[in-house]
């Protein structure tokens, strides 16, 4: 990349003062040297110099950084929420890097070069090559356990992971299961502690031996992890009481499937339910290969498919 | 119910700014409020965002009071993200509030002090009466405040210089370690504990009035007192001086209007040194008493810091909570992101609970059976 990237052509009125994706290239370069120190180092929770950006915290400053330090004229950037493409705020930062960096933008999981997302990890497997970047609002998974920063440091300093593991613990004795469902602990080869993020623990297992890049930015929290390629991940749990992922009794109502991690869509004030895929672009892909569910048809495909129409004439 | 409401959308976006627009604007057949309006006449507005926005600039500050329709949180936060994309071209030297030229200077601690007691631009003797003239006319009359006899001294010496004879104040360090000629910058650089002066400084001079506020009201009502008495609050204007590279020498390259709090308390004896007052330090942009008598108030309380292995025992001692919580932008914004999606979290969680339901539906059946 050249020393000072300018704006596209087709960037906003009003932002050809800033420079390409936002932040300058100094930043850039300092953030990208934690996200090599994250990599060096997985699981390992890297202390940055995080800036104040014009979305509010909690809302994606840590992957809106790590996404400006890394993309590129030639990359293809896909935002999900909760798995979905067209939910507000995936909508909101698509936006924000379509207007700062001009770059290409996409709802297909297959295309992208650089997927930022809150919550979820894409149903269709990545491939060597693409970056994920996980939104993260509290890095540390021991925070719930020990407040204090100096001291959650320490104990990833020294392996001190007894706390967690008793916490498990007694998650059995109270509720006879391990209670975190989303965010749920994660060792990284063999040595960190880690919190994946918010995800469902239906995606945990998609972070061992990914042949993606993942990494993690906590802007408000001002740290950035990593998961590099092919890196062993596990979540934790006891011989006896193994992790397990979330199953669902119901199929998707859009396209029937039964694999993948579910909305729950309230559809009237009789407690009538429908279930639907959270990934909505594996949803649709699905639905176009002739996948039918007990609900297709629903107006819900309408919306997907009048939001695709709306990111393309933005593009 | 209609799912459209949750799923939003480039076009709901759209929409929402456009009617936030026509909110912000309020009924058009009354005249818009110009910002020149807001920096003249909602000056202390102004001087909050300045301060907690870390950024003295008036016009910009009133542009986001009038932008954010009043909503101080919302303008600082505006200021904020404005500010993280200007260059940064130096540091300036540190200002000399000894040649402040003051316009209001009172202290606690003495009837009367070198440089003597001005009072100033005010509210703490009005009487909080609604001032209906301000609303029937729009406009009051001036009375002509009385010019003084004799002028200010140039030079007003701070309350420092006055305990200084019998060395009754303790002694401030400038940083901990004085090779370290830039001071740490929590915009550049992570938070990190221990926090020395410099960090604990700039993160109370950017924290929330509100929260310091109430944590050194805390320490007043037992929570960690620490017995402040006010040695002086001084507001008036300073040089800012820098030296840039090619001279290598100060010039002064404008006035800032700051205002300071000496906040002197229970004295200590450190050491083998004779017991001398411990003091807390405030200083904000801008007219922002409250603000920065709070901070004075709770940078003193911060140096009771627990010894090796032990806990502090009260909110306002302990620099880790204090630190990490009083940043209004980083607060306001956690937990207002609560209004984001969490559908899928909660779907895991809606799991959760519902087999524990079953479970417990189970045990209370297998109850009933066998009774």
């Amino acid at each position: 990349m050249t020393e000072h990237q300018t704006m596209s052509a087709n960037a906003g009125p009003g932002l050809a003062d800033y420079n390409f994706a936002y932040l300058d290239e100094q930043t850039k370069r300092m953030i990208r040297r934690a996200i090599l120190k994250a990599i060096a180092v997985p699981g390992y929770q890297v202390p940055f110099g995080s800036r104040e950006m014009p979305v509010p915290y909690g809302w994606g400053t840590g992957g809106i950084q790590i996404t400006a330090s890394l993309i590129g004229p030639n990359d293809t950037f896909k935002c999900i929420d909760q798995g979905a493409d067209d939910t507000t705020n995936a909508v909101s930062i698509r936006h924000f890097f379509a207007k700062v960096g001009g770059v290409a933008t996409t709802e297909h999981t297959g295309d992208a070069t650089i997927i930022q997302s809150r919550h979820r990890i894409p149903e269709k497997p990545l491939v060597e090559g693409q970056i994920m970047v996980f939104q993260v609002p509290q890095p540390e998974p021991l925070r719930n356990l020990e407040a204090r920063e100096t001291e959650t440091r320490a104990m990833h300093a020294y392996e001190e992971y007894g706390l967690q593991y008793v916490r498990l613990y007694e998650n059995i004795s109270t509720f006879g299961r391990i209670a975190a469902t989303a965010g749920y602990p994660v060792m990284v080869d063999d040595r960190y502690v880690m919190s994946p993020s918010p995800i469902p623990k239906f995606d945990n297992p998609k972070l061992h031996n990914s042949p993606a890049l993942h990494l993690f930015g906590a802007g408000r929290e001002k740290r950035i992890y990593a998961v590099p390629p092919f890196t062993k991940v596990e979540s934790l749990g006891f011989e006896d009481y193994p992790f397990e992922v979330q199953t669902w009794d119901e199929v998707c109502g859009l396209c029937g499937a039964k694999h993948t991690y579910m909305d729950e869509v309230v559809l009237d004030d009789d407690n009538n339910r429908m279930f639907v895929c959270s990934d909505s672009d594996y949803c649709a892909d699905r639905r176009a290969q002739g996948h039918r569910g007990p609900h297709a048809g629903h107006e819900l495909t309408e919306i997907a498919e009048d939001v695709s129409k709306n990111q393309e004439v933005m593009a | 119910m209609a799912y459209v409401a949750v799923k939003g959308g480039e076009r709901a976006i759209t929409n929402a700014h456009n009617l936030l627009a026509e909110d912000r604007r309020g009924d058009q057949s009354i005249p818009e409020i110009e910002a020149d309006q807001v920096r003249e006449q909602l000056s202390l507005a102004v001087d909050r965002v300045m301060a907690e926005g870390s950024c003295y600039d008036r016009d910009l500050a009133a542009l986001a009071v009038k932008q954010s329709r009043g909503d101080i949180g919302e303008a600082i936060f505006l200021l904020r993200a404005y500010r993280t994309t200007l260059a940064r071209f130096g540091v300036s030297e540190a200002i000399n509030t000894r040649q402040m030229r003051v316009e209001r200077r009172v202290s606690a601690a003495f009837k009367d002090i070198p440089g003597g007691q001005v009072l100033g631009p005010t509210f703490d003797y009005t009487h909080r009466l609604l001032d209906f003239q301000l609303m029937a006319n729009g406009e009051t009359p001036l009375e002509r405040t009385e010019q003084a006899d004799e002028l200010l001294p140039e030079q007003v010496p701070n309350i420092e210089d006055v305990f200084a004879h019998e060395d009754l104040l303790e002694h401030e360090t400038a940083a901990a370690n004085e090779n370290e000629t830039v001071p740490f910058d929590l915009t550049r650089e992570p938070m990190s504990f221990p926090a020395d002066r410099d960090q604990r400084l700039q993160s109370l001079a950017r924290g929330d009035e509100g929260f310091l506020l109430s944590l050194a009201y805390s320490t007043q009502r037992g929570w960690g007192g620490t017995h402040p008495l006010c040695g002086e609050i001084r507001l008036g204007e300073v040089d800012v001086e820098f030296i840039p590279e090619e001279l290598g020498f100060p010039i002064t390259i404008g006035q800032i209007m700051v205002t300071e709090c000496q906040m002197i308390s229970n004295s200590r004896t450190i050491g083998e040194e004779p017991p001398r007052y411990a003091r807390g330090y405030g200083l904000t942009f801008g007219h922002n008493e409250r603000k920065t008598m709070s901070m004075a108030i709770v940078d003193r309380a911060l140096k009771n810091r627990p010894a090796e292995g032990e806990k502090p025992e009260f909110a306002a001692h302990d620099e880790e909570f204090v630190l990490y919580h009083c940043d209004n932008v980083e607060a306001s914004g956690f937990v207002q992101h609560l209004k984001l999606p969490h559908y899928v979290d909660f779907q895991a969680s809606l799991q959760f609970v519902r087999k524990q339901r079953e479970e417990w539906a189970e045990r209370q059946a297998a109850k009933e059976a066998a009774e």
